[in-house]
């Protein structure tokens, strides 16, 4: 599963898409490392489009938990924009609606955690 | 074979308080928007049909206890949490003063797990057989403390019955009163066992106090082995997802998402909601219920699953 990523001033948008499952959670969690490590060092704030996200089970829960604390414990923000209506239903069902804010279009994730970054996301 | 519920609520008994039942009347009348009823069982009739379980029952709070019937004069029943009480009534009534045997096989000695068995009606019963099974080391040990000076009045040795402790050897399959009973590990405080039940070509799975970690395939993929073909499993689902991989992590228990999980790789016909959190109410149960069905539909392959959840008084024919 490839992961885009799109940075807009101090906020990066990364998406996500396909399925994540047991057989690629591993290989995400190794994408989302740099990034996460990199909000860690300069401040950037996450954002995970997961528009083109179609499906995630339990072990790709895992993985955005694991992100969401690790966020957390280095003072960093991750938020989630754009779920597809079954993602969502998912997420609400295991209660990950309560550990992630989530942002119905990317552009209201990017505002919420910056107007500069807002901003150069209408740039384009 | 038919599991018959007699406590479903995990880590702690609870009750309905006199204000759930006010406000479960109060809503039911609400509902019934100005209807008039002949009889009591019209009443019955709107209720059954037109209303939520979680108004008009109650999942109940009895701690534990889910006995297999499988057509065989003696009795099989998992733990001894506080539903032992209701259910050695029950085999006191079904006797009619015969001494009975009863079988009983330990997840593990938590208190939630052991504490109806000094309220378990045949074990003052002369005559009767009480075979206690698990593979701890320390269930006669946690049997007698509990009945120990100052914590109960009756001391496990004044017992009447016949009380037999036996070990069981996990992974191994015995054959116990024409049921092929295997256990196996699980993960929680202090280890518990699953037992899978198979008699007559039906199998039950019998898994609480379960705690499932996501990121071991090789326990993932034991448990589907554990669980494969079953027409029944019962399923520690106390915890949320979200709660049992977080705050809740290495608290020894298991979410729905996970129950429907493992229940679909393993082609489970039937997944039993069990172990319920406490702090839940009826309604917080029905929704935990209804969710896990959209999950179910969501993730649907070739086979559906039947959900569940369990309730005391729950019976299921397999």
């Amino acid at each position: 599963m490839p992961l885009a990523h799109y940075l807009y001033d101090n906020a990066l948008v990364l998406g996500p898409t396909g399925r994540l499952d047991h057989d690629n959670c591993e290989t995400f969690r190794e994408e989302l490392a740099p990034h996460l490590a990199r909000s860690a060092k300069d401040g950037t704030s996450i954002v995970l489009d997961l528009s083109g996200l179609e499906y995630v089970s339990s072990a790709g829960l895992r993985c955005f938990m694991l992100a969401a604390k690790q966020a957390k414990a280095q003072n960093s923000r991750i938020v989630i924009a754009a779920m597809q209506p079954v993602v969502a239903e998912i997420f609400q069902i295991a209660r990950f609606n309560l550990v992630f804010e989530a942002f119905p279009k990317v552009r209201d994730a990017l505002a919420a955690l910056s107007p500069a970054a807002a901003a150069a996301f209408d740039r384009g | 074979m038919r599991v018959r519920f007699w406590g479903t609520r995990g880590s702690i008994p609870v009750a309905l308080t006199s204000a759930d039942i006010r406000d479960k009347v109060a809503e039911a009348l609400f509902r019934a928007e100005g209807r008039r009823f002949e009889s009591v069982g019209e009443a019955h009739d709107f209720a059954a049909k037109h209303l939520d379980f979680a108004l008009t029952h109650t999942f109940g709070g009895h701690s534990p206890c889910v006995e297999i019937e499988t057509g065989i004069q003696e009795y099989l029943v998992c733990d001894m949490g506080s539903g032992a009480r209701p259910f050695g009534a029950h085999v006191l009534a079904r006797q009619s003063g015969k001494p009975a045997t009863v079988n009983v096989f330990m997840s593990h000695v938590h208190w939630d797990h052991i504490m109806g068995f000094p309220f378990f009606g045949p074990a003052y019963v002369p005559g009767t057989h009480i075979r206690i099974h698990g593979c701890h080391e320390v269930i006669e040990q946690a049997f007698r403390l509990q009945q120990a000076p100052p914590c109960f009045p009756v001391e496990f040795s004044q017992l009447t019955a016949d009380i037999e402790f036996v070990k069981l050897t996990p992974g191994r399959a015995h054959e116990i009163s024409g049921v092929q009973v295997t256990p196996t590990p699980q993960m929680h405080s202090g280890e518990s066992y699953g037992y899978r039940f198979a008699a007559g070509g039906k199998v039950v799975v019998y898994t609480t106090d379960s705690e499932h970690k996501l990121e071991n395939r090789a326990q993932t993929e034991r448990f589907v082995r554990f669980f494969h073909g079953a027409d029944l499993v019962v399923f520690d689902a106390m915890y949320s997802l979200a709660d049992a991989i977080s705050v809740k992590a290495d608290w020894g228990h298991s979410s729905n998402i996970i129950g429907v999980e493992l229940c679909q790789m393993a082609r489970v016909k039937h997944l039993v909601l069990f172990h319920h959190e406490p702090a839940y109410d009826d309604a917080a149960i029905e929704g935990v219920l209804r969710e896990t069905r959209r999950f179910e539909e969501l993730t649907r392959g070739t086979q559906a699953l039947r959900i569940s959840a369990a309730y005391d008084g729950l019976e299921i024919d397999v």
